[in-house]
């Protein structure tokens, strides 16, 4: 019988013999020689040249050509974004004609390689020399009824509008607008649709349910296979040789490479500054992520605690 | 006290819901084969019935989450999706089928509440988006509607952070807020652990007192004898036998009826 009169001895701490791992010993040993020898292939091969590199990698047409890089790829992704809600809502209508054309087009742009669609965007000033905004078929029927002239309102010189940066802007938005669609679609659809049913029994709109209600909660599963997307629209650019852009980053460096015969050290810093690139753009996708995860995780809000030390207070009186 | 009478006195006022001959299929499958019954103002009807007898769908049927095939279905003296002109029926735009569904609030089986907004959001939302009230004053109902409810702590709490019984609670707010003038309920307490159905009957409850008009498809047997001014049985998709809920329950006249009840009593 134990001694009831006592506090109960506290339990006998476990104090096992931990299994040993020497697998995972060798391979940290196997992975420290490898690292050290990298470093040191890095620091004692003249050919990286190092010095050249650094003030090479941050002259004013290398940080122009990131720039630009930069905007390029926040624009495509903007714009193809948005088309992308509208292929994605079109595909998923009730109507045959709408949705078929949202498929169509998918179709088409995800077939296509982008360098091809950026080489035929800029070759559309060939196509037709201007491009006029005007009544469809106006001449047709102007003819029809013994007129003479036509119905147009904007006229625009294709080999003007088409080249540089609006070709490259336009070939990537286009090829990116049908990724996008498919990834919205796959966000709306993971949608619980006791939520869009909710939401038309309040009386909210169409639109209203699908901006206030679904968009919302599919982007939780639209941000990360669009942060792929991004930094491979990011890499992408380096595509637009096709147009061409040439103030772009990878050409820049390239350029740089070529001209002085340092084409390694060039290389290298490609890597480093689409490294530095992605990152920036990882760490964006990262704050996005924080804010359309809001009611999934189990933090507390900032209002939430607020009222919990008002609470807190108010219970210590 | 609302009338104990289920049946309304005769042509003295206008339904809240009336439905007539109403028909809904599925494809092939018929759901509900003629379904005939008034809602009084004020009244609170329950409807019971076997799994698969198209409770729910009739219920969707009144704010047109359904589109019925056959029949008629008011609320209120609006034909419900339609209007009727030069003895034909057009179908209402999005719009105004929206603008019908302001006045008919819904609590669902599983409370579908906003899980992206806080409880005081998810209340909030449609006053605003769809009624235009003021952000401030519509926060403001909002918290005192949730504290009706008995969760003024929880105000900014996120759905995945209340117990099922506190979000069917937040459920009922937030269709309360938009003022309907009828409440839909489908099994509001079936998803429930059996400690918290009590919870969300109190609210309803509550609701009934201050004379609300409220359709409500429902298990509780004893919510329905103790607050529901009419019962209605359903099964396979017409209306077996209704009237005053004690007596329905006491004295089933049909044998279906009494089938039913002598398994879930
Ligand atoms: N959208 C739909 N498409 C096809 N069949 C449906 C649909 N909704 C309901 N049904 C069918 O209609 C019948 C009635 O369903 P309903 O949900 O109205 O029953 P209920 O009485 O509410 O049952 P429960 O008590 O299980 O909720 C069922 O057989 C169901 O399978
Ligand atoms: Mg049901």
């Amino acid at each position: 019988m134990p001694d009831t009169s006592t506090t109960p001895a506290p339990p006998e701490q476990i104090r096992a013999v931990p299994v040993r791992h020497p697998g995972r010993w060798i391979a940290s040993a196997v992975i420290a020689v490898l690292a050290a020898m990298f470093v040191h292939m890095l620091a004692t091969n003249e050919v990286f040249q190092w010095d050249f590199m650094v003030d090479n990698m941050s002259s004013d047409p290398v940080l122009k050509g990131a720039r630009t890089t930069l905007v390029m790829t926040v624009l495509a992704m903007a714009i193809g974004i948005l088309l992308g809600i509208v292929l994605a809502v079109m595909r998923l209508s009730a109507n045959p004609v709408v949705s078929g054309a949202a498929w169509v087009y998918i179709w088409f742009f995800r077939a296509i390689p982008r360098i091809v669609l950026l080489f035929f965007s800029a070759s559309l000033g060939a196509l037709y020399s201007t491009y006029e905004l005007g009544f469809p078929f106006d001449q047709q029927i102007m003819d029809l009824f013994g007129f003479e002239g036509d119905w147009r309102f904007l006229s625009l010189d294709g080999n003007d509008i088409f080249r540089g940066f609006v070709a490259g802007l336009l070939g990537l938005t286009l090829s990116e607008g049908a990724y996008a669609a498919e990834i919205v679609r796959a966000g709306i659809q993971s949608v619980d649709p006791g939520q869009v049913e909710a939401a038309q029994a309040l009386g909210m709109s169409r639109g209203k349910t699908m901006r206030r209600i679904v968009l919302p909660q599919a982007m939780r599963v639209i941000i990360p296979p669009m942060g792929n997307e991004t930094i491979a629209m990011l890499k992408d650019t380096s595509l637009l040789i096709a147009v061409p852009v040439t103030n772009e980053l990878n050409f820049q460096l390239r350029a740089i490479g070529s001209r002085t015969f340092q084409v390694i050290p060039m290389a290298v810093a490609s890597i480093l500054w689409y490294l530095a690139l992605a990152s920036l753009l990882m760490i964006g996708q990262h704050f996005l992520e924080k804010r359309f995860s809001r009611g999934f995780g189990n933090r507390e809000t900032r209002q939430q605690r607020a009222a919990r030390r008002a609470r807190d207070v108010g219970s210590t009186h | 006290m609302s009338s104990a009478v289920g049946t309304p006195a005769p042509g003295a006022v206008q339904p809240m819901v009336k439905a007539e001959g109403v028909h809904k299929s599925f494809g092939h499958v018929e759901v509900l084969k003629g379904i005939d019954l008034e809602v009084a103002p004020r009244e609170v009807m329950c409807i019971v019935g076997p799994s698969g007898s198209g409770k729910s769908t009739f219920l969707r049927c009144i704010n047109h989450l359904e589109r019925i095939n056959a029949g008629r279905l008011w609320v209120n003296g609006h034909l419900v999706g339609y209007r009727e002109k030069g003895g034909r029926l057009h179908e209402l735009r999005d719009s105004e089928v929206a603008a019908q569904r302001r006045d008919i609030g819904m609590v669902f089986q599983r409370f579908n509440l906003f899980p992206h907004m806080t409880a005081l959001e998810n209340v909030i939302e449609a006053p605003i988006q769809v009624k235009g009230v003021r952000r401030a004053e519509a926060r403001e109902r909002g918290a005192a509607l949730l504290e009706r409810v008995g969760l003024a702590d929880r105000v900014h709490n996120y759905p995945n952070q209340l117990s099922g019984g506190q979000q069917q609670r937040v459920a009922i707010a937030r269709a309360l807020a938009m003022e309907p003038q009828l409440m839909l309920f489908d099994e509001p307490t079936s998803a429930l652990d059996p400690e918290l159905v009590g919870e969300v009957l109190d609210v309803m409850r509550g609701l009934a007192t201050d004379g609300m008009t409220m359709v409500v498809v429902t298990h509780e047997m004893g919510f329905a004898r103790e607050v529901g001014d009419t019962l209605v049985f359903m099964d396979d998709g017409v209306i077996v036998e209704s009237g005053d809920p004690r007596s329905v329950l006491t004295d089933p006249q049909h044998e279906r009826t009494r089938s039913f009840l002598s398994k879930v009593l």
